[in-house]
């Protein structure tokens, strides 16, 4: 890869200073960063790596109840933790253990992959993504593929998952990548049923309305039976066509609400 | 450059580094610890596993400045003090769990950090702990047995394959 420089700094504060450098990108557990920079297909003249930021490690609960997570916090940290199951499985078929250790809910939020996991309970949980300046509603935070709604040099410190009454995720996995070819994550709260769908589309994650409103009225798989997803704007690649993947939304959200009881 | 400092297998190291210089170059060129191997260099293969503060992660995916004042284990630490092979080591050898032996490093270390949280694991854990390790040699059988057989549980009803 070509060579950089890196900095390791302790605090937010240093951190956020760190990234107003135009050269500098921030570093979280380096999964997804380090492959790509092997690939060169990024080239960034600094790393500030966060992995030395205490303060953004760890997972606490608030007086609303939500389940706060540090960005800084691992796969294998959420995986272990017992305050929201159904997220807790999510992280626990990220990857492998080893990648687990190391790569963090901060970094795979900022980076918003189509196919990654968390956008998906962020966005079915109705979380907040919470940065070194502001709070961000998951709504309002993924924008489409790689996109999101962070300003340059801006550091996800926090997640804040409101715990649902039942939830569950279900992740269709392309057995090559461990990627979800599809996922969905199906979230009831007292006040109606959210669904998040994750890998299918070329937009990224996104919600899928009609199943919410099904659902929120009948929370049972049979209520998805006279709904059908388009296969406009779906992935088409070698793993898998726009309408497969329209179709697999379907099947997995039904097992998604079964699995959620 | 730079200077970076880590204990690795309990004794005291550093070295000049650069900001790119991967963990597993640290331990390789810097160190001539060869035992940790580069099997694919993108993260899927695991033979480059080693322990960092006790937690398993791929040497290949982590830079060697990121482990400054760490506490590294790699496969050279692994034997017991008198040299000899720790059980799960002499696991490997018994239930011939290797063949060509290059994923062999990362195996054990990847089976170390499942049998420290999880010590009599199912036959379906191991094969799910080992997702990230990848043999292109043995179809996995017998590693799984040894790993099984080194955690202290009976293998002989497993039929080899």
């Amino acid at each position: 890869m070509y060579a950089f420089e890196m900095e390791r700094p302790e605090t937010l504060a240093d951190a956020v200073a760190a990234l107003k450098d135009e050269e500098a990108q921030a570093l979280g557990g380096g999964q997804t960063l380090i492959p790509t920079m092997k690939q060169r297909l990024a080239q960034p003249g600094r790393l500030i790596s966060l992995a030395g930021i205490a303060e953004m490690k760890g997972i606490d609960s608030d007086d609303d109840g939500r389940l706060c997570i540090g960005g800084g916090t691992t796969h294998g940290a959420i995986a272990a933790q017992s305050d929201y199951p159904a997220l807790a499985a999510l992280a626990s078929r990220i990857g492998d253990p080893a990648v687990r250790n190391r790569g963090t809910i901060g970094g795979s939020v900022a980076n918003n992959d189509p196919s990654a996991c968390y956008p998906a309970a962020c966005l079915a949980s109705n979380a907040t993504i919470v940065t070194n300046a502001r709070e961000i509603a998951a709504d309002d935070f993924f924008l489409g593929m790689f996109t999101t709604a962070l300003e340059e040099g801006e550091i996800v410190t926090e997640v804040r998952f409101p715990v649902p009454e039942a939830a569950n995720y279900q992740k269709f996995a392309q057995p090559a990548s461990r990627f979800p070819l599809v996922g969905v994550f199906v979230a009831k709260f007292s006040d109606g049923v959210r669904v998040a769908v994750t890998g299918a589309s070329e937009g990224g994650v996104f919600r899928w309305s009609e199943a919410e409103t099904a659902l929120s009225d009948n929370f049972s798989a049979a209520a998805l039976d006279d709904l059908n997803v388009s296969a406009d704007g779906m992935i088409s690649d070698l793993h898998g066509s726009g309408a497969y993947r329209a179709h697999l939304i379907k099947v997995m959200t039904g097992r998604a609400v079964t699995a959620a009881g | 450059m730079s200077k970076v400092s880590m204990r690795v297998n309990g004794r005291a190291t550093s070295g000049e580094i650069e900001g790119r210089t991967l963990l597993v170059e640290y331990l390789r060129d810097t160190l001539s610890l060869t035992g940790t191997h580069v099997g694919c260099d993108t993260s899927q293969c695991g033979a480059c596993v080693v322990h960092v503060d006790g937690q398993a992660i791929k040497a290949c995916t982590m830079f060697a400045a990121e482990a400054e004042g760490a506490e590294v284990t790699t496969i050279e630490g692994m034997a017991n003090a008198d040299g000899s092979l720790n059980t799960i080591q002499q696991a490997f050898q018994d239930h011939h769990g290797l063949q060509c032996g290059f994923c062999t490093p990362g195996m054990v270390m990847s089976a170390a950090a499942l049998l420290k949280d999880n010590p009599r694991p199912s036959e379906h854990e191991v094969r799910q702990y080992l997702e990230g390790n990848i043999c292109r040699c043995t179809g996995y059988h017998n590693i799984v047995k040894a790993i099984l057989a080194a955690s202290g549980q009976d293998v002989s009803a497993i039929a080899a394959e």
